[in-house]
């Protein structure tokens, strides 16, 4: 392997010059400078995966409080805290970080670019969370963790009911972790519109990336609400504004409406992750195209965009009114529409194909399944006047664990032994995996079906205890079991993953007949990606590479986009890596700063935070792509 | 520092790959910083939208005065509306002299949108002095403390704005620019425009909308 | 042998109907949502009932072609990479047809929602003399039911008489609280700032000595979970006479039993008239429940059966039943503490009683 280092002639690495630009690619340096989507990609999922144990551990706690009535084994404020914290971390900082590690780390391989748009701003994002998370989990260890729960209902988080310091760090951990999806958001939107191989047309796109440009669109639009309801909470803690303070004529259920507008399509940014990784594992392990490939995609294009209609039933129950409560359940239950059209269109892929029954497929069939309760249940949300019993009860925490689990992170779980073998080069155990999976699903279901029961036999949700006369109380025993048969699941997913990425089968190429152009990379992934920037001429381009016979027998117009023919620039250096950089990870120290600075009201923190902040600005803006160049080891199938 | 080349001394804290000469393939002829600035011009009309909706929701509810109608002077803001209007005007001016490679004209545009810039704000601030010398502040009511977060927040949008267009004045005497700088100076251009129309808005909904019906 | 292998995953199916046959082994307890006692009540249920069936419906034709796919089409996962399927892209007519499918079922869904939904609003307009109002106020982490009508103050237990339309107006002390009995109907938010209406009809019949369960349905931290209440529907007769004993001179009355005595005394002297009224006897904080004809109460704090024991327990220990409830521990475990407590106790529970002998009330 032939590696230049030559600086780049025409880019003297001038620099703002504070720091010696990095070089390293081993050690500590090489991963708090990268600007590697592949590696920022596997802090983000490394970083999701702690966090989900973290939020799984907190999930136990609660869990066993909750064993049989009357239990008093953790205090009403810390159980609290743990369902506060609990939300939170899986939402923010499992879930989020997880499917960012999937768009980091595949993105660019699927549309056959070498990095995103803008590398330094991803590190930027992902050091952004990182500060962001360490913010939120600070709390624990200083003075006790936010106790609001996740959605943080005005008035509860005023200074009269919420002193101390709690609810503060819950802002700031969080605008942190805004900030860092807004930036991934812009970054990933310019990535995928702009960088896309020659002739891969939007419609010629996997799945998975196109999930990822409507979850990247959600982001950005969604976000602000948060943000600005923060800001405004801040200002009401800070400063002592009105905007959710009652006794200046503020309402709080503009606080509820500001968040919900935010949280709605924040369900979607999590659930849609996971609908694209299906949309490609069941394609592979069917050995046959995605049913119905445009309407897969505007499906979640149309689920992205409605989300941002239904809101509001989130609060039936709050007495907006017959008229908002009506057109909100409706909205909300044609939002059923496009989702069922994806799940026929998944069980139209699975009809008439050879179904391989490997470990991501498992997750991915698992997916389907619990979705579908999970949806179905949702939509009995729907219908205002009968989800005025059923809101705030345990039907409801059956509901979205059953999207969120048995959604998502099955659907996270179905990406990761999928694709995984890339980053490692690697195979995992299908004996173990399929044991995680089984292990995970019976534990699951276990945990959360007799919940739809607790629910509707009027057990509340956000409870520290609840009463003996429910007859619930068995109902809780078996959940609790349940939920430690799940742990033990992810408990063997983590002992065997660990033992499988240091000695697993190796494996140079392809390990699953894949379709995608992603597959066409030896594994691991080189560092430059592609030895040559490949050409689209098909979806499922891979597939048809291997198998040009069935190439022209659908999918017309293909030949039309095989003429654009797009010469790399390769000049006698190789490919371009760009150099690594300090000041992302620089300036979100900086941020830091400036909100333990106002955390703790100390005025010169947040000044020296902010210089921080801009000195890194410019010293980012001016110091140049800088970087070396690299000769491809020569493997690619494009050879 | 003179020694940079073309392409990276630039005041956008974004970087992007193709301009170093290794021109990688793009899917669309729009540059990537300029849809990056469009996502995030997307993004800002939620922000500004969520706080905009904020002080419609809040509007008369205020419990104590001062109310709008005491304080506000559309003569006023009316002048301060004009300059940053024509701030956006000699913005295009210094776009197309730097496209055209006048530096002596892109510099004198570029101080004029920056002076201009910094005229509105000097009105801002004068504003909310004013403000609060009638009994106006944050904690007032929900008058001043939506009025204030919200033009708050545009007025930290505007010192942001001069802060960029300044270190595109200060490079031109650091480093030769030439038109091939002209993408960013449109990509700040963009931003500096956007939070111009904003402006409009709030002023019509903050200010204007206050006085209808009311003979001046 | 193939076939067997095949079929392994076809195990799951009757495992998975183990889980609906949970709902035939849950017994209904006083939260549930199916048996319930007023007319608006039955109208959630039947939606509810709706949305249920065909959701089912769906799960079960979707599971149904599911499982008959994964076990049809499944081969060994070494499976001859040549070997490959038909190649299908999709299919119009099949995409328009699953697509008109969900239509439908929404469009089942949607009408008797919004209909039910504006047809409640409406109702909820029509009002009659002889209704009940009840002002209800949420407190951290207790209920206040105020009858502006019948100059009545109660706490934690709602007496309404059944037959005759009850009206909630509901207000917030400090955070959110949400007002749900489940066997009544569904819930509704206290929100500061806000008049939030809440109305229900118990049926004739409905009246029964074991009083319906209530509890906040919203996060208001602390006690929160412990925040329960009971609504008692009485008969006519039996409402008269609890308002006639809630507003009538029997509440300037206390029995002269010494023990009854002793327990007026210290209540004031432990400070418990401080917080507590009693109408007729003390005048304590409107911010803290009123005990008046608290003897007459089947609940202790909203939790536990009203017995001397279980009171005795409350007033020794508050953290006990309602963990972060602000009600202070007066005892420092002192000599004759206990017996303080106890008639504390005993002047509790002939608050709204008849007065009883001496030899029967002593201990």
């Amino acid at each position: 392997m032939a590696i230049s280092r030559k600086p780049v002639s025409q880019a003297p690495d001038f620099s703002g010059g504070l720091f010696k630009r990095p070089t390293s690619s081993r050690g500590l340096v090489s991963w708090l400078t990268t600007i590697d989507h592949k590696r920022i990609g596997i802090l983000y999922f490394v970083s999701g995966i702690f966090f989900f144990l973290i939020g799984g551990i907190e999930a136990l706690i609660i869990r066993t409080q909750l064993t049989t009535s009357g239990l008093n084994i953790i205090s009403p404020d810390l159980y609290n805290q743990m369902f506060t914290m609990h939300g939170t971390t899986m939402i923010f900082l499992a879930v989020m970080p997880m499917s960012a590690g999937f768009f980091n780390y595949l993105t660019p391989l699927m549309i056959g670019a070498r990095d995103v748009a803008f590398p330094r701003l991803n590190s930027f994002s992902y050091w952004t969370f990182f500060f962001g998370a360490v913010t939120l989990n600070a709390s624990w260890f200083l003075g006790g963790a936010p106790d609001v729960g996740w959605f943080a209902y005005s008035p509860l988080t005023s200074t009269t009911y919420s002193p101390g310091l709690a609810v503060d760090f819950w802002i700031f951990g969080l605008q942190m972790l805004g900030l860092a999806s807004l930036l991934a958001g812009f970054n990933f939107i310019v990535t995928i519109i702009n960088m896309r191989a020659p002739g891969m047309t939007m419609f010629k796109m996997p799945v998975f990336v196109w999930m990822t440009l409507v979850v990247q669109f959600l982001v950005i639009l969604a976000f602000p609400a948060i943000t600005i309801a923060l800001v405004e909470l801040m200002m009401d803690r800070q400063f002592g504004t009105g905007f959710f303070n009652p006794e200046m004529g503020g309402m709080p259920i503009f606080w509820q409406h500001l968040f919900w507008v935010f949280g709605h399509p924040e369900v979607y940014i999590l659930i849609l992750p996971a609908m694209g990784i299906v949309s490609e594992v069941l394609p592979t392990f069917s050995r046959k195209p995605l049913f119905g490939y445009p309407v897969v995609v505007m499906s979640g294009a149309l689920i992205g965009l409605m989300g941002f209609a239904v809101w509001s039933h989130h609060m039936f129950t709050t007495g907006m009114g017959a008229v908002a409560n009506a057109a909100f359940a409706a909205t909300t239950m044609t939002i059923a529409i496009p989702t069922g059209v994806k799940i026929f269109n998944w069980i139209g892929t699975l009809w008439g194909g050879k179904i391989r029954m490997t470990t991501p497929m498992l997750f991915a069939l698992g997916f389907i399944f619990m979705f579908t309760v999970g949806g179905v249940s949702g939509v009995m949300h729907s219908a205002a006047p009968a989800d005025a019993q059923q809101s705030d009860t345990y039907f409801v925490v059956a509901h979205f664990h059953y999207v969120l689990i048995g959604g998502s992170i099955f659907g996270l779980f179905s990406g990761f032994y999928y694709w995984a073998p890339m980053v490692t080069g690697r195979m995992f155990s299908e004996k173990w995996g399929k044991i995680v999976f089984w292990t995970m699903f019976w534990g699951f279901n276990i945990t959360f079906f007799p919940m739809h029961f607790a629910g509707l036999n009027g057990q509340a949700r956000r409870t520290h205890s609840y009463s003996a006369e429910l007859g619930v109380d068995w109902l809780n025993t078996l959940a609790t079991i349940g939920s430690y048969i799940l742990a033990i699941g992810v408990g063997i997913f983590v002992v065997h993953v660990i033992r499988d990425i240091i000695n697993g089968q190796k494996v140079d190429k392809d390990p699953w007949d894949g379709r995608t152009i992603e597959w066409t990379i030896p594994l691991p992934t080189p560092v430059y990606n592609f030895d040559k920037i490949p050409t689209v001429t098909h979806r499922d381009q891979h597939w048809f590479d291997k198998h040009p016979e069935l190439a022209h027998s659908h999918e017309h117009g293909a030949d039309a986009a095989s003429h654009e023919h797009v010469e790399e620039h390769h000049d006698e250096h190789g490919i371009h890596l760009p150099g690594q950089s300090w000041y992302p990870f620089i300036m979100s120290f900086g941020l830091f700063i400036v909100v333990f600075g106002g955390l703790y009201s100390s005025l010169l923190m947040v000044i020296i935070g902010f210089l921080i902040v801009f000195v890194g600005c410019y010293a980012w803006a001016f110091e140049g792509i800088g970087g070396r160049h690299i000769q491809p080891k020569g493997q690619s199938w494009y050879q | 520092m003179v020694s940079v080349a073309h392409g990276h001394g630039n005041t956008s804290a974004h970087d992007a790959h193709h301009d170093e000469g290794h021109s990688e393939h793009r899917s669309t002829p729009v540059d990537d910083k300029k849809i990056l600035m469009w996502a995030f011009l997307a993004s800002d009309c939620m922000f500004f939208g969520s706080l905009i909706v904020t002080y419609l929701v809040y509007k008369g509810r205020s419990l104590v005065g001062p109310y709008p109608i005491d304080v506000l002077d559309i003569p006023l803001t009316t002048v301060s509306t004009f300059v940053l209007l024509m701030s956006s005007f000699l913005m295009v001016l210094a776009l197309d002299s730097l496209k055209h490679n006048d530096i002596p004209k892109f510099r004198l545009w570029t101080a004029g949108v920056c002076l201009f810039g910094s005229i509105f704000l000097g009105f801002q601030v004068y504003e909310f002095s004013h403000f609060v010398d009638l009994g106006l502040t944050l904690q007032q009511n929900l008058f001043g403390t939506t009025f204030f977060t919200l033009t708050g927040t545009h007025g930290i949008h505007v010192t942001l704005g001069v802060v960029w267009l300044l270190s595109f004045l200060i490079t031109s005497y650091v480093r030769p620019m030439t038109s091939k700088d002209a993408v960013y100076l449109e990509v700040a251009g963009l931003y500096w425009h956007f939070v111009d129309i904003v402006w409009i808005v709030i002023f019509t909904v903050v200010y204007l909308i206050e006085f209808i019906g009311i003979p001046a | 042998m193939k076939f067997f292998k095949r079929l392994s995953l076809a195990r799951i199916i009757p495992a998975l109907l183990l889980f609906p046959l949970l709902a035939g082994c849950t017994e209904m307890g006083p939260g549930t949502t199916f048996d319930v006692k007023t007319s608006i009540g039955r109208q959630q249920l039947d939606l509810f009932m709706l949305t249920f069936w065909l959701g089912l419906v769906v799960i079960i034709l979707v599971f149904a072609v599911f499982f008959f796919v994964i076990i049809r089409y499944r081969v060994s996962d070494d499976h001859d990479k040549s070997d490959i399927p038909a190649q299908t892209h999709g299919h119009t007519g099949l995409e328009i047809g699953w697509t008109i499918l969900p239509i439908i079922l929404v469009i089942i869904m949607v009408v008797p929602t919004v209909r039910l939904t504006m047809l409640q609003e409406a109702e909820s307009a029509r009002t009659a003399d002889n209704d009940i109002v009840v002002n209800v106020t949420g407190y951290q982490w207790w209920w206040k039911f105020e009858y502006p009508e019948l100059g009545i103050t109660t706490a934690n237990e709602l007496h309404i008489p059944e037959g005759k339309r009850a009206t909630f107006n509901l207000q917030s002390a400090d955070v959110l609280h949400s007002f749900w009995v489940p066997q009544m109907a569904g819930k509704k938010d206290l929100i500061p700032g806000q008049d939030n209406v809440l109305w229900f009809i118990p049926d004739e019949g409905s009246a029964k000595d074991e009083p319906y369960y209530g509890h906040c349905a919203e996060l208001c931290l602390g006690a929160h979970a412990y925040m329960r209440f009971r609504v008692k529907v009485d008969t006519a007769e039996e409402f008269d006479a609890w308002v006639a004993g809630m507003q009538g001179a029997s509440l300037q009355k206390v029995s002269a039993d010494p023990l009854i005595q002793k327990g007026k005394l210290a209540y004031v002297q432990k400070g418990c008239a401080g917080c507590h009224t009693v109408q007729g006897q003390h005048v304590g904080n409107p911010r803290y429940p009123d005990l008046t004809n608290y003897g007459q109460r089947s609940i202790v704090a909203g939790l536990e059966p009203n017995t001397p024991e279980n009171l005795a327990t409350w007033i020794r220990d508050p953290q006990i039943y309602k963990p972060g409830n602000y009600m202070p521990t007066l005892w420092s475990g002192a000599e004759g503490e206990e017996e303080q407590i106890d008639a504390i106790v005993a002047y509790l529970h002939s608050l709204g009683m008849p007065d009883v002998s001496q030899a029967s009330v002593q201990r």
